[in-house]
């Protein structure tokens, strides 16, 4: 009972979410929409025993996806108002784009509803919740069966992490950087300087 | 799989540890050294290379050992490939420390980028199904968009990288797109599995994958039709990006879709012969046509990589009991002679230091550098296929294969495009030998130097021992009966 309306909840709240995403005046209000369409999304994930999978889904999208529009929207100066005047315009086209993906979903779920599900397909069924919960048996066919293309995933967040460095760090010769050690050996002689300045001119800095 | 079968899995990776390791120590050393380690991290990953080039031929068990759930291999097919990539690789990373110290670029990572790079060529080599196929290939590409956008002050060279990139990106996306559709239609992506499943000629969606993928890798190798970003690219990136870029990745690119080919679809070679003969009888047309008329070096050497990677394609339409020997032959030793080409290019400056790559200032070469432009000239003959060299092995053997493969028709295209091709070749060389002097032209710098004698020296003098890598490769290729 409890499952049910916590289901009911949720897909509601991110349907609300949804709309008010493209209908907020506001763009960073629609961000912090986009969030909350992330976390119910993730209920529902909990909801259907897919723990892994939405702790993910906050991970990787809250965490990082939707912050860094976040970052986008601030950072850019764009007129939004002006933006949205051609709503209505295109609004029919919107609709007609929406139904297209509507019907689409209709029909890979009715065939997948009445289809026989190819043996090929189904090589590798997951373990009964039981035996290992999503996790762990994520984490034992990854550290394992596929340990090798584990470790070559992270060669190759390595090159990119290169990559970026090589190509965009410059060392610009008139940024003040914070040294501690020197910082540190700082000593009375090389911080004070004992002046007499004449009375009346001051001191040269 | 447990810890046990891993722990002996690794033991048959000792080449690729060997560059991982060495790529990330060398990283390390770049960060906490000071900048004039530069010079020592280039020699020490040329080491790397020439270490995991020399394990990869040692270690190549006599049977092919399929390791990681059949997801990798590792054969004399892929230790004879291995060794190649890592000497031409090694001698492309030794091209570029003068180049990049002229032009204030020596940074560390330019030698770890290359190195990671070969890593992912490694992968590519030894892949055993398309997961392994995919991490390869963008392991390799993500290292190469970066060297091809190395010089990033530069504005030829930014637009190489970023052109680079998006196309590359593209054809990651269709050779993902194929690996869909295969799983999708097979359950699978083993090339092993997906061999007894491909018997089933009448499953279409699967045939339909193979072309995606295959265009995707086609991609990598720069054949006609997917070829338009090749001179561009090649004509922005540094000049030795440009000598890594036409040898050790092209010939993984083709090793990988001669794998891919013969192992996982060697059975119904009538399903991918007629694309992959048309696909070489393209790249043959317009790598031979279209280099006549380039007045610039770097993209008339692109044009001949096309032209070459035609000839490859030619081998691998022989089918998988002729292709993959002459395959393996040719490849290497058009690595082996372009790298020494890129050698000759890289040691053309004028007297202020700035390199020359148009072919107007080629003139009078022999009378200002005898010995490079008799370098330039081995090397030219070699990659027409003048009779004594080393090129002309290779191209025979295609030939051969071509005519026991059955396919006789793109034998005799072969011949003739090679005989177009040899006409701007040899202009390049009445300009070196007849025409009067225009410039000073200055040689390279020692290890370039260094590099280009080596090449030639290799080129000139393995023509007796031919028969060495002949049976060498014969033996590499003959497995996939």
């Amino acid at each position: 009972m409890l499952q049910i309306a916590a289901f009911y909840i949720l897909a509601a709240v991110a349907l609300i979410s949804a709309i008010m995403v493209v209908s907020a005046k506001n763009p960073v209000h629609s961000v912090m929409f986009l969030i909350t369409i992330f976390v119910t999304t993730s209920g529902l994930f909990v909801l259907a025993g897919a723990e892994y999978l939405a702790m993910l889904l906050i991970v990787v999208y809250v965490g990082a996806v939707a912050v860094l529009f976040l970052f986008v929207v601030m950072m850019l100066d764009i007129d939004f108002v002006e933006l949205k005047q051609g709503f209505m315009r295109y609004a029919p086209f919107g609709a007609l784009v929406a139904l297209v993906l509507f019907a689409m979903f209709v029909l890979v779920a009715s065939a997948v509803v009445e289809a026989k599900v190819d043996p090929h397909v189904l090589a590798s069924p997951t373990p009964a919740l039981d035996v290992a919960n999503n996790t762990q048996a994520i984490g034992r066919i990854l550290y394992t069966d596929y340990i090798l293309f584990f470790q070559l995933a992270g060669m190759v967040l390595f090159v990119a992490m290169i990559g970026a460095i090589v190509l965009t760090l410059r060392h610009k010769p008139y940024v003040k950087r914070q040294n501690v050690g020197k910082q540190v050996a700082r000593t009375r002689k090389t911080g004070v300087e004992n002046t007499k300045p004449k009375i009346g001119e001051g001191v040269s800095l | 799989m447990n810890l046990a079968s891993v722990t002996h899995d690794l033991a048959f990776m000792t080449p690729e540890l060997v560059i991982a390791v060495g790529a990330m120590l060398l990283v390390l050393m770049g960060a906490f050294v000071s900048k004039s380690a530069y010079r020592a991290i280039t020699y020490l990953s040329v080491v790397v290379l020439l270490v995991a080039g020399f394990l990869g031929v040692q270690h190549a068990p006599d049977n092919a050992q399929v390791l990681f759930n059949g997801s990798y291999v590792v054969d004399a097919f892929g230790g004879f490939a291995k060794l190649i990539i890592a000497l031409t690789a090694a001698c492309a990373i030794l091209l570029s420390a003068d180049y990049l110290a002229e032009r204030n670029l020596e940074k560390p990572e330019y030698p770890v980028l290359a190195l990671l790079a070969v890593l992912g060529m490694y992968v590519m080599v030894s892949a055993h199904d398309l997961l392994a196929v995919y991490m390869g290939v963008e392991l390799q590409s993500l290292a190469l968009y970066v060297l091809a956008a190395y010089a990033r002050d530069d504005r030829k060279s930014s637009e190489a990288g970023l052109k680079y990139f998006v196309l590359g990106a593209l054809s990651s996306g269709i050779l993902l797109y194929g690996v869909s559709l295969i799983y999708g239609f097979t359950g699978t992506i083993n090339f092993g599995k997906l061999m007894t499943i491909a018997k089933d000629t009448s499953n279409v969606g699967l045939i339909f994958g193979m072309v995606f993928v295959l265009s995707g890798i086609a991609f990598k190798m720069s054949v006609a039709p997917f070829h338009m970003w090749t001179p561009d690219v090649y004509e922005g990136a540094p000049t030795p990006s440009t000598a890594f870029f036409a040898t050790a990745p092209k010939m993984a690119a083709a090793i990988l879709l001669g794998r891919f080919l013969f192992e996982a679809f060697g059975e119904v070679v009538s399903q991918w012969r007629d694309v992959v003969s048309i696909m070489a009888v393209l790249s043959m047309f317009v790598g031979a046509i279209f280099a006549l008329q380039q007045t610039n070096m770097k993209r008339l050497l692109a044009y001949s990589s096309i032209l070459n990677m035609g000839y490859a394609m030619v081998a691998i339409a022989a089918g998988p009991v002729y292709g993959p020997s002459a395959l393996l032959l040719f490849t290497a030793i058009y690595a082996i002679t372009s790298v020494g080409m890129f050698g000759v290019l890289l040691s053309m400056r004028d007297a202020k230091g700035k390199e020359i790559t148009k072919i107007s200032g080629y003139s009078g070469l022999s009378k200002q550098r005898p010995l490079l432009s008799l370098a330039l000239t081995i090397m030219f003959f070699s990659i027409t296929g003048i009779p004594p060299l080393l090129g002309f092995f290779g191209k025979f053997q295609i030939f051969i294969a071509a005519v026991d493969g059955g396919v006789m028709p793109l034998a005799l295209i072969l011949v003739i495009a090679s005989v177009i091709s040899a006409f701007y070749y040899l202009r390049v060389l009445k300009v070196v030998w007849f025409d009067e002097p225009s410039v000073e032209i200055v040689g390279g710098l020692a290890t370039t130097k260094v590099t280009v004698t080596g090449v030639t020296l290799m080129i000139a003098l393995l023509t007796p021992f031919i028969g060495l890598i002949y049976t060498a490769s014969m033996a590499a290729g003959h497995f996939f009966k």
